[in-house]
């Protein structure tokens, strides 16, 4: 287990209207698609992606929540704890890969996207989101390879939701591999259109946690714990699941509709 | 090779290790997949009448092994846990139900309930550290421990376990009250009150505040509360606190345990502790001449 760091925001930026990246830095280390514990004093700890690597490690967070509209009104020099890094890297093969990033969810994959730019292979990145003041790292995703937008308005690129944008661009193209992180019916429909087409796919998920170390069961997902077997899983395993895109369990554990 | 079965108030149990209740248990998923890894029991999450969403986060708190938690008894009540519960059960793992509420009834409606799951035993959770009204104030009154065991054993023929808590000034008092009041086992111990601060914030680190602290940290607090408790009653004795290796179970087996809980260690040691632990105990009984586990329960009373 990551033992807890009580570290400094050292840089605050905003990606979107609602949305903030805050950059501290951490002595542990952390490949693309893990995630931290991030303790915000006073109000909660959640699970968060790394949207940056390296000594100086970034999550970007919308504030939607109780704890996270909170967060929000922090500065640069509070402090905040963090422990991890947790769970499984994205482990990207092939040399082209379709990225589908949802909302924030975007903030999980741009790390991996930009490493995959870095070893010459070939990315192209769906990037969605309600409307255009909510989309986040444009700019870094077309720094690694083509980007193509969509909002639910209309407001920027093709209007709609992304699963019928990749399913164009897999019409149109040439795909090793799809990895989408974001709402999860974008993410059931974008497995299903993988699954179909017989492309190789990997999601990361979300669910409530409280441990992130496997001992306390919060994040139990079909037979698994999220924390430990996720976040991130393979098509075939999420095509013979039963909770992806149906089920969540709630703080108590019961089991809910998604 | 050493005789690693036992038989606990009734329960067989194929080696001496069962998972103790608040690590996993939620689901029946979980249990089932700590009995495949080896366990020779499980111990569910204590449930409650109706569900609970314990505290927010944070709410565990890990330092050198050792781990501080204030989760606040979140479960799906009685009536979800019922497929997790049976589930479990089908899977062939003796199934011990951890129980609690705020009053005698609450405890004996979801013992009784449990039963009609198909649990073998139930395990009285008297002890939480860190939940209102269903805690300190049962373990650290006698007579409340009498009261709360006569409920439950008037509402099931299972046999019925009271898990006890080491934050009280002399813990054997209370398993003899248990023991009046009809119990066929304590469990000892549950978790150690504790807090952790944060000097950079000036805050407890769990949002409660105060938690529950388990691991290495408590295990000689344990091993003496199985001691004392073991000179004071006949019923037999669950250990628990602080196990991670079958030298930490042989302590608390020569203490007076007649088996063992294993939890936090599931954190560094993962789901293969419980197959470990017992290999660990037949390879010492077998160097040291024992033919089973029960040769060597209580004998460090001399």
């Amino acid at each position: 287990m990551g033992s807890l760091e009580i570290v400094r925001i050292v840089d605050l930026v905003r990606e979107a209207s609602h949305t903030l990246t805050y950059r501290f830095p951490a002595t542990f280390g952390g490949e693309a698609g893990q995630f931290v514990m991030v303790w915000i004093p006073g109000h909660d700890e959640l699970p968060m992606a790394l949207s940056y690597l390296g000594d100086v490690k970034g999550i970007t967070v919308q504030a939607m929540g109780d704890a996270t509209r909170a967060f929000a009104s922090f500065k640069v020099g509070d402090r905040i704890g963090v422990r991890g890094p947790y769970g499984h890297a994205f482990r990207v093969r092939g040399t082209s890969c379709l990225f589908v990033g949802g909302g924030t969810g975007a903030a999980s994959l741009i790390a991996a996207i930009e490493a995959y730019a870095a070893a010459g292979k070939e990315v192209t990145t769906v990037l969605a989101a309600k409307t255009k003041s909510e989309l986040i790292f444009e700019k870094r995703a077309a720094d690694s390879g083509r980007v193509e937008v969509s909002t639910d308005d209309g407001s920027k690129g093709f209007k709609g939701f992304a699963t019928p944008l990749a399913e164009k661009l897999l019409d149109e193209g040439d795909f090793d591999q799809i990895v989408t992180c974001g709402p999860e019916k974008m993410m059931f429909g974008i497995v299903q259109s993988a699954m179909r087409r017989g492309i190789e796919v990997q999601a990361s998920l979300e669910r409530y946690m409280k441990c992130a170390v496997g001992i306390c069961d919060a994040c139990a997902f079909d037979d698994d714990l999220l924390c430990v077997q996720g976040p991130i899983l393979e098509g075939a395993r999420l095509a013979a699941s039963r909770d992806f895109g149906h089920w969540r369990r709630d703080r108590s554990g019961v089991r809910v509709p998604l | 090779m050493a005789r690693l079965e036992v038989v606990v108030a009734g329960v067989t149990l194929r080696n001496p290790t069962l998972l103790a209740s608040g690590f996993l248990g939620e689901t029946g998923a979980s249990l089932v997949r700590v009995w495949k890894a080896g366990a020779g029991g499980v111990v569910t999450k204590s449930i409650s009448r109706e569900p609970r969403l314990g505290y927010p986060n944070p709410t565990v708190f890990e330092a050198d092994g050792s781990l501080l938690n204030a989760v606040g008894l979140p479960n799906p009540g009685i009536g979800a846990y019922e497929a997790e519960c049976r589930s479990a059960v089908a899977s062939g793992a003796p199934v011990v139900a951890s129980v609690f509420g705020s009053t005698p009834d609450d405890y004996a409606a979801v013992a009784a309930a449990m039963e009609g799951y198909g649990a073998h035993a139930i395990e009285m959770n008297l002890s939480c550290p860190h939940v209102e009204g269903t805690g300190a104030e049962i373990a650290e009154s006698e007579e409340a421990v009498r009261v709360y065991v006569q409920a439950v054993k008037a509402k099931t023929r299972l046999p019925v376990f009271a898990k006890l808590s080491p934050n009280v000034a002399a813990i054997a008092k209370y398993a003899a009250a248990a023991e009046d009041g009809g119990a066929d086992g304590v469990t000892a111990i549950n978790t150690v009150k504790a807090m952790a601060i944060a000097p950079e914030l000036k805050m407890p680190v769990l949002a409660h505040g105060t938690g529950g602290l388990s691991g290495p940290a408590v295990k000689s607090v344990g091993v003496r509360c199985v001691y004392e408790i073991h000179a004071a009653v006949d019923v037999p004795i669950l250990g628990v606190g602080g196990i991670a290796t079958g030298r930490d179970a042989l302590e608390y087996l020569m203490a007076g345990a007649s088996a063992v809980q294993i939890g936090t260690a599931v954190m560094f040691r993962g789901l293969d502790v419980f197959a470990k632990v017992a290999a660990e105990i037949g390879s010492f009984l077998d160097a040291e001449g024992y033919g089973s586990v029960k040769e060597v329960v209580g004998v460090a009373h001399g």
